[in-house]
């Protein structure tokens, strides 16, 4: 089998999808976040600081779902048949929501009317809201695993999906994203909206650590094949301390007010977490609760070496550029929001 | 209703919407880097404002093409999970590059080309409108590429039998430039050039006939009136070589296009026509022979008709994809006559008095707009009864677990958001070309109140 660094071809996607997917959760993470506190903002300017904190760069951040999305469907064809036929009706909420966030945003400031705002606020926080539960929602069953047949292909009903660990783990992200987005905002603004932003930081660091800590237990408790792989290798141990160390530091950097630091450690969590589910998946992408021989892993689930070997091409030639430009559109937008008469 | 219907529904509803915006946003592009481009080298405030009013209008059809678009990359795996696992392979790599390529690329730079007015120098600002221009441009190479493959695959195996059989890539250049993938970009470029330009020269057209930004929009007017002229002549050229493709490489889609029944006799060549399935037969205005001599510089050379293929590998909705076919290819041949026609008119010096040719430009907007969706249409219809050309059925590529009351509920949430999305978009697009370019006030027909007015508006 073909290697790239000692590591084999699915293997290396699986890293790529991973770092995709987790790409898109920091940065996106944010902008999700800062959506869900919006109707906590009661005053009109607070509102489109808030919302242009995430203007220039909320679509940039989307793209890092479209781009994980294709990746995964280049690579793991059929992961992505098999997960996103039997999620039909949570994936085609996720859309609506999706388009309703943008939709928001976009329209929101085009007209001066009271209700206008309030109508297209709302929708901009519950989409948010909706966006980062849905993405917890299939995240946990994900790692819960799904009834699976021989032919790949799901046996069960949909309602399969709604259960209480993966609404769990949707709450989680949701709180996750919440902290993330309220550190975000701290970045951007100042004055009286600053100042209410480090009292809602507080409540969410609080909120994400009680649905973490939930969560944990849970997996723990319920879940136990998750640990089996830890148990195996003790060395894969730093994953989980260094989350762990991670949130620890947050609430930390927060009373101290080092917002700068926070983000970097709250990006770090998110990044963190993720690593940690994929290193406990590893090679199973999903797990079969028929029969663990029907799983689909990284092995039976990737295309051919060669295909693997063609994108690994272009993702090296891709990549360096996204990273290039990405970098100078933050560095044109850094510092506090100043509205013109270009903003939303 | 079956699941397979309601999926095709579905997937060509949502399809067809987010085809709206996409050409808009490369058309537009491509006005906006001509626009900014005359602003850099004159320096003349006029084709400033232009820009950025433009580029609000743009910002409008982007944000609802990114917002429209993502749905079909879920559908894929939602709806046609089947022909997700058997083109996963070759399709994959275009995807990737898709998003890598295009899409990182218009995302990351729009942020600056909106907002970045005031914060980076206008080189800068022109650097990143070429970028998002750029990005769009290759948005529609790789689907483009992509969609192509199923109509013409190249650079591929099957591996595996039975359910279990899909394609895998076997040389990515072969794939990237299949038989047909590079006439129908072309295609597919001339016609969002078009759709921008036409929609400039709606606008401007309006704005002339109701007598507001005069200077601007004449100017502004003739930029876009030498795009639309360009291409639409061009279209007649990129669309000869996608038929020309077709013939030899789908000949049963070909044989749909023009209603042809007969396996071995001369074709011809209907400029308007009605397609009767049980007696095969067409009724209609026609050029005998006509595609006997397209396809081969011969009135009398046979083309392969439907009869020559099986029953079940024809494609069914015979007199549908005739009238598509035939009505984008007389609006491709109204925007060259009207372009034409607008051209000499500008030549005599008296583009603008003619109001009824302005009235004509503010509506023609639609034209290109209903050629680009009917060329699709009997694109992606004539290529039935399959998904992948001659490899996969479409009633195969379904996804085995979903269910018709799954799909129901989602085609009607989607008519849903996008009527609404739709009221937006036009609700919007009419109240900023309402507001128009700049404050109408600064505007007085006296002498030198033009300029007094633009150094009161550069001071503010």
């Amino acid at each position: 089998m073909a290697t790239f660094l000692g590591i084999d071809y699915p293997t290396l996607w699986f890293l790529i999808v991973g770092g995709l997917f987790s790409g898109y959760a920091i940065l996106d993470g944010f902008d999700l976040g800062a959506g869900a506190w919006h109707l906590f903002f009661k005053k009109e300017n607070s509102r489109r600081i808030a919302l242009n904190a995430v203007g220039p760069v909320w679509d940039g951040n989307e793209v890092w779902l479209v781009i994980g999305g294709g990746a995964l469907f280049a690579g793991f064809p059929v992961v992505y048949a098999t997960m996103f036929s039997a999620m039909y009706i949570p994936f085609m909420l996720f859309l609506a929501f999706l388009i309703f966030r943008a939709v928001s945003i976009e329209f929101r400031s085009k007209e001066p009317m009271k209700w206008w705002r309030q109508m297209w606020d709302v929708s901009y926080s519950v989409s948010s809201i909706m966006l980062a539960f849905l993405l917890g929602v299939v995240l946990g069953n994900v790692l819960q695993g799904a009834a699976i047949g021989p032919d790949f292909e799901f046996q069960s009903s949909w309602l399969d999906f709604i259960n209480p660990y993966a609404i769990m783990v949707g709450i989680t992200t949701l709180a996750l994203f919440m902290m993330h987005g309220a550190i975000y905002l701290l970045l951007k603004t100042e004055g009286r909206l600053f100042a209410k932003l480090t009292i809602l930081l507080k409540r969410g660091i609080i909120f994400f650590i009680v649905a973490f800590a939930i969560t944990t237990l849970y997996t723990l408790i319920y879940i136990p094949h998750l640990s089996d792989d830890f148990k195996r290798t003790p060395v894969l141990f730093i994953f989980p301390i260094l989350a762990f160390l991670s949130i620890a530091n947050l609430p930390r950097l927060a009373s101290k007010r080092k917002y700068r630091q926070a983000f970097v450690f709250s990006s770090l969590t998110v990044g963190l977490l993720l690593a940690l589910v994929a290193f406990e998946l590893y090679p199973v992408l999903i797990i079969s609760t028929v029969d663990p021989e029907n799983s689909i892993t990284v092995y039976n689930a990737a295309s051919s070496e060669k295909s693997l070997g063609i994108m690994l091409t272009i993702a090296a030639i891709g990549g360096p550029l996204v990273a290039a430009y990405t970098f100078f559109v933050y560095k044109t937008f850094s510092g506090k929001v100043e509205l013109d008469e270009t903003s939303y | 209703m079956d699941v397979e219907i309601l999926s095709r529904i579905q997937f060509a509803f949502t399809v067809s919407f987010h085809y709206i915006y996409p050409p808009l946003s490369i058309g537009l592009g491509l006005l906006m880097v001509i626009m900014e481009g005359m602003y850099l080298r004159t320096g003349d405030q006029v084709y400033e404002k232009m820009t950025r009013f433009w580029t609000k209008i743009f910002a409008l059809t982007f944000g609802i093409g990114v917002a429209t678009g993502i749905v079909m990359e879920f559908e894929f795996g939602t709806n046609w999970a089947t022909y997700s696992r058997y083109v996963g392979d070759v399709f994959g790599s275009a995807l990737a590059a898709e998003g890598i390529f295009a899409f990182a690329l218009e995302s990351g730079f729009l942020g600056i080309l909106l907002f970045g007015w005031n914060r980076v120098s206008p080189r800068v600002h022109f650097l990143a409108t070429i970028g998002v221009f750029f990005g769009s441009m290759f948005s529609a190479v790789w689907i483009v590429i992509a969609n192509s493959w199923q109509q013409t695959p190249a650079g591929y195996h099957i591996v595996g039998e039975g359910i279990h059989a899909r394609a895998e890539i076997t040389d990515f250049w072969a794939m990237v430039f299949n038989p047909s993938s590079m006439d129908r970009l072309m295609h597919v470029w001339v016609g969002a050039f078009l759709a921008g330009a036409f929609l400039v020269l709606s606008v401007h057209a309006y704005y002339l006939l109701r007598n507001r930004y005069v200077e601007l929009s004449k100017k502004a007017f003739k930029i876009a009136l030498v795009v639309a002229t360009v291409f639409s002549l061009a279209q007649l050229m990129t669309g000869h070589k996608s038929a020309d493709g077709v013939a030899h490489h789908q000949p049963a889609k070909l044989a749909a296009l023009e209603g042809h029944f007969d396996t071995l006799a001369p074709a011809d060549m209907y400029i308007l026509g009605w397609v009767d399935k049980e007696k095969q037969q067409v009724s209609g205005l026609k050029i005998p022979g006509g595609l006997s001599f397209l396809t081969h510089w011969d009135f009398n050379e046979p083309v392969t008709g439907l009869n020559a293929f099986p029953e079940d590998e024809r494609p069914t909705a015979l007199n549908a994809i005739f009238q598509f076919y035939h009505l984008m290819v007389a609006i491709g041949m109204l925007l060259i006559a009207l372009t034409l026609f607008a051209a000499f008119q500008w030549w005599r010096g008296k583009l603008f008095q003619q109001r009824w040719l302005l009235w004509v430009f503010a509506f023609a907007v639609i034209l290109p707009q209903i050629a680009n969706q009917v060329g699709w249409f009997s694109a992606e219809m004539g290529r039935q009864p399959w998904v992948v050309y001659g490899l996969l059925r479409t009633s195969d590529a379904l996804s085995k677990v979903v269910t018709a009351n799954q799909v129901l509920f989602s085609l009607i949430m989607f008519t849903f958001i996008y009527a609404l999305l739709f009221a937006l978009f036009i609700y919007l697009l009419n109240k900023k070309i309402k507001h128009g370019p700049y404050e109408e006030n600064m505007e007085d027909k006296r002498p030198h109140q033009r300029e007094i007015a633009d150094i009161f508006e550069s001071n503010n």
